[in-house]
């Protein structure tokens, strides 16, 4: 993502990336990042939760309007509502993505020729 | 609303351990940073969403394609969906083999708000939403070549023909 908001904003759209991981985005030199302590796949909130997407899309908007210099980085001072256990699991899938279950072969691989 | 202009937020806090060295090893870029000015009153203001949680409309759009993924486990599907702002949650489907997407699923303002966009329209906080949001896929191979060079600039020039003013990212 960092990738497409240096394209974009390069081309003249300011952007503002709103991200569960403000310390990569940060590496990638992103504009303006508001950091979130949300579940992956849940940067503005939780389902059903209005007040806490609302107060997530104002503080983007509110980075965009106010920053004023380059790596600018805001973070939101709200907790996931939820048991943060929980949704540690919740936001994961049922399955291991393939590049996960593709790197376990790989060092089981690695441990059975070391043998 | 309580913002907070310290870094509190744990980047890892909800990462799975094992990948932590991983991005604690990615090198900080040496690029300059990208940057436009936003001079557009905010009330005045055109705003669009950008998700790579793998939104796609269910009539008319392909799915993502996982299926090359599951073959190909180093590579992503870097193309573009674009979803019109009038959208309705019953249109939205979602293919992403990295996160559960039942969530947004169920309401698609966890990932992209555009029900909330629509409300700030209607109380004067922005000008007006944008007629289109963005939705790709958030796991690319290494490099994201087709995102620098093809779907960036696409969403860039898209951006541009709808008078957009400022696009909130939001990764998955």
């Amino acid at each position: 993502m960092p990738v497409l908001a240096r394209v974009i904003e390069a081309s003249g759209i300011p952007t503002v990336t709103v991200t569960m991981m403000p310390v990569m985005a940060q590496k990638y030199r992103a504009s303006r990042v508001l950091g979130v302590q949300f579940p992956f796949g849940h940067a503005f909130g939780d389902i059903g939760n209005v007040d806490l997407q609302m107060q997530t899309l104002r503080a983007a908007l509110d980075l965009l309007a106010s920053a004023t210099d380059p790596e600018t980085r805001v973070d939101l001072d709200a907790t996931w509502p939820g048991d943060p256990k929980q949704a540690y699991k919740d936001w994961q899938p049922a399955e291991a993505s393939p590049i996960v279950a593709h790197s376990i072969e790989q060092i089981r691989r690695a441990r059975r020729d070391s043998r | 609303m309580a913002l907070s202009w310290r870094m509190a937020v744990d980047s890892y806090a909800f990462l799975p351990r094992a990948f932590r060295p991983m991005y604690e090893a990615a090198p900080q870029h040496d690029h300059a940073p990208a940057w436009a000015d936003f001079d557009t009153p905010l009330s005045e203001a055109r705003v669009g969403l950008l998700s790579s949680a793998g939104i796609y409309l269910a009539d008319g759009q392909e799915p993502f394609d996982v299926e090359r993924e599951r073959r190909e486990p180093t590579w992503g599907d870097p193309t573009l969906r674009v979803v019109p702002n009038d959208v309705t949650q019953s249109q939205i489907d979602a293919t992403h083999l990295h996160i559960n997407t039942a969530d947004l699923l169920a309401d698609m303002n966890v990932a992209m708000p555009i029900d909330r966009l629509n409300e700030l329209a209607g109380d004067g906080t922005i000008g007006s939403p944008a007629p289109e949001h963005y939705s790709v896929m958030g796991y690319q191979e290494t490099g994201a070549e087709v995102w620098r060079t093809i779907t960036g600039p696409e969403i860039a020039a898209r951006c541009h023909a709808a008078d957009i003013d400022a696009l909130i990212l939001a990764p998955a």
